[in-house]
């Protein structure tokens, strides 16, 4: 069942327009489809936004998806990928006291490093693949991070 | 020219071509209805209820495929026509809703009667806007109508801010629209339907599983072109009876939960579905797993989001099914009839082992005998509408429907209380016809005050009220499945129906024997006024065959097994 119930990442372009975003997301509410990650944001010199969308489901449910966001009338075009590049973005905030330059190899190691330093606590960033996100996340575990935020999923066709 | 938002409103509705206007006014909305009062482009219809406004702009857009106009005010105005617009969301129904919002200042502070229409009607609508200047008013309300009659019809909702209706500005009513994003897909792919038609040659049981979308294309006359041309058997759905014309030999009736016997098999053991505009709701495909499990299956449809959805299709088409047809038809001129001739000798067996018949009394009247007998009497001169419930399934399964567009009901949302309205909007639409609102005792007193609407402005609906003295259907089910505990289902105490009709201005009359009946009709015809005919049905009878819920097509409970349920008297 596990190819039934695959992790897919879809893109929607979508027209400047009020309240665009919530049709799209009442959408995945209003069929029970789950939305894991989202991020939007305009696409340069147009009237159009790029929203990814990262969700689970079978080819049944996919093509669904696909074919409901269609239906909307500001949805320009919906992207299926298959053959992308993608990437997420994750803040995560340590106690100053953790070995610092422990912190910083893991971050580089990850396509990313320490982007804030304060009195109390250090931020570092990491830009890199989801799944590589996610063990980055689980690696610093060992450094009793305060706070995490995932940035969500931005994919772009090969 | 220079006009306010109000006067741009009223223009736009009559550059549309729009006749008549069902509404009903309100704070944030009074502008616009004081240049209703100025102009004479179009008619206004004041019903009693929102909700009934928006239902009479549905059947006024079923009688004749036009879009259905209403207007509401802003809050409650609006949320009262949420119901009417789901009702038509679910059934692809063409239509405009203007609601009037409150300013554009207020938005966002939980002003008076403020509510978040677009937000609230996202689901239900085909689409919806809220107007945030005058500039784009004249745009939204063209798109609007061009969105809701294109492609697969809907209501669409133009929420406009009182403060907007108030601004002057240039009106330059927009001669073309041009939205991007949307592009329907009329034209069928010409591989698929070569393919559908190859299909259609080589199967040995191939069966025509009409919808409500033949209807909304007005491809009636293709359909029994296509039919007529191939001699293949035709099922139709709840939405799509009086599309083959009733006394059809290749009809074998309505399939589904109420469907017919033949039908039913029919579709049990097809070796090729051929859809047409209908959408395998589980009203009609019972057990998914066990529906047409033979078979390969043809889905025309304009809706691409609605092929496959269910079932597994062999030959998707998306298109618009009039235009389908077209192209599919001249691939068949050299189908020879006679190949499926052994499949319509066994659809006719089952139809002979299982007729759709009822067994009628002396003694009290049965409701499919009324029914029957409106068909007899006034037949293809009515349009029928009807409220949701057994009274519904009745009429679908025994009047003799002869052309699409003479029924009208709430298929796919199931809408107590919008037949009497939607009669309204159809004998407004349709006012040379006689319009006839079959309903039951429970439906009608949901939009009951509409009666004041209709004496008013003289639209003769006749409402047959089939009283049974309860919620009927799910009396019915209460019956099958919960033991006959009829968990507030009663409805024995119940208003003197001939005096409410009288007091609002309309005919009253109590029917107990067929004498009266008959009689009755004939003097409502006569009289041409609104009434109401309460008819003292048979308490206790049920709409069968049946097909339990979530079970396989093929399991049908047939009408002798209703004999059971004698004891309940």
């Amino acid at each position: 069942m596990s190819i039934d119930n695959e992790r897919r990442v879809i893109s929607v372009i979508v027209m400047n327009e009020s309240s665009v975003l919530a049709r799209v997301t009442s959408l995945f509410a209003a069929r029970g489809y789950n939305i894991s990650s989202l991020t939007v944001a305009p696409i340069p010199n147009s009237e159009m936004s790029h929203i990814t969308i990262e969700t689970q489901g079978s080819s049944r449910v996919m093509e669904q998806i696909t074919k409901q966001l269609h239906k909307l009338i500001p949805v320009y075009k919906v992207i299926e990928h298959e053959e992308m590049v993608e990437k997420e973005m994750v803040l995560v905030k340590f106690p100053i006291a953790e070995n610092l330059s422990d912190i910083s190899a893991l971050c580089s190691a990850y396509n990313g490093g320490i982007v804030n330093v304060g009195t109390e606590m250090v931020i570092a960033m990491v830009a890199d693949e989801p799944s590589r996100v996610k063990h980055f996340i689980e690696a610093t575990e060992r450094y009793n991070p305060i706070e995490v935020v995932r940035g969500g999923v931005v994919a772009i066709e090969r | 020219m220079q006009m306010s938002g109000a006067q741009m409103v009223c223009e736009a509705i009559i550059a549309e071509g729009v006749k008549t206007v069902f509404g009903y006014p309100g704070g944030a909305i009074m502008h616009v209805y004081d240049e209703i009062y100025k102009q004479n482009g179009f008619e206004h219809i004041l019903t009693r209820h929102e909700q009934a406004a928006v239902h009479a702009a549905d059947g006024y857009a079923r009688a004749t495929g036009e879009v259905g106009v209403a207007m509401v005010t802003s809050g409650p105005g609006f949320t009262n026509a949420v119901t009417g617009l789901a009702t038509a969301y679910m059934d692809s129904i063409p239509m405009v809703v203007i609601s009037g919002q409150v300013p554009l200042s207020l938005i966002g502070t939980d002003g008076f009667q403020e509510i978040d229409a677009v937000g609230i009607s996202r689901p239900c609508t085909k689409h919806n806007f809220l107007v945030r200047n005058l500039e784009e008013l004249p745009r939204i309300i063209k798109e609007a109508f061009y969105l809701a009659r294109s492609g697969r019809p809907g209501p669409v909702l133009v929420d406009v801010p009182k403060d907007i209706t108030v601004d002057i500005g240039e009106f330059v009513y927009p001669t073309e629209v041009n939205i991007p994003t949307y592009k329907p897909t009329y034209k069928g792919n010409k591989r698929q339907i070569e393919k559908a038609a190859e299909a259609i040659k080589k199967s040995k049981k191939p069966l025509l599983y009409v919808g409500g979308g033949a209807v909304l294309s007005d491809a009636y006359i293709l359909v029994r072109e296509l039919a007529e041309k191939t001699q293949i058997p035709v099922v139709e759905t709840l939405m799509a009876r009086g599309v083959m014309g009733a006394g059809n030999p290749l009809l074998l009736g309505m399939l589904g939960m109420h469907g017919n016997y033949s039908s039913n098999m029919a579709m049990s053991e097809t070796d090729l579905v051929i859809s047409l505009g209908a959408r395998f709701d589980d009203r009609v495909t019972g057990k998914l797993s066990e529906f047409a499990k033979y078979a390969d299956v043809i889905h025309v449809d304009i809706d691409p989001a609605n092929i496959a959805k269910l079932v597994d299709v062999d030959y998707p088409i998306v298109g618009d099914v009039k235009q389908v047809l077209e192209d599919l038809i001249p691939l068949l001129e050299d189908v020879n009839t006679d190949r499926y001739q052994a499949w319509r000798e066994i659809l006719k067996r089952y139809d002979e082992l299982h007729p759709q018949s009822f067994v009628d009394s002396d003694t009290e009247i049965k409701p499919q005998w009324v029914i029957e007998r409106i068909g007899e009497l006034v037949g293809e001169q009515a349009i029928i509408t009807s409220d949701v419930g057994q009274h519904q399934m009745w009429a679908a399964q025994h009047y003799p429907f002869d052309r699409p567009r003479q029924w009208i009901n709430s298929g796919g949302l199931g809408t107590m209380g919008f037949g009497f309205p939607a009669a309204i909007g159809a004998k407004v639409a349709v006012p040379e016809k006689t319009v006839i609102n079959i309903t039951g005792d429970g439906s009608i007193l949901m939009n009951m005050q509409e009666l004041v609407t209709a004496a008013e402005y003289k639209t003769p609906v006749i409402n047959i009220i089939l009283n049974n003295q309860f919620l009927g259907m799910v009396r019915q089910w209460q019956s099958f499945f919960y033991e006959k505990r009829f968990s507030e289902t009663d409805l024995t105490f119940q208003p003197n129906f001939k005096m409410l009709a009288e007091a609002c201005g309309g005919i009253g009359y109590d029917v107990t024997t067929k004498e009266e009946f008959d009689a009755a009709l004939k003097d409502a015809i006569e009289k041409d006024q609104v009434c109401f005919m309460n008819v003292a049905i048979s308490r206790f009878e049920n709409v069968l065959p049946m097909v339990p819920a979530g079970g396989a097509l093929f399991n049908m409970m047939l009408p002798q097994k209703s004999e059971d349920d004698k004891g309940e008297k």
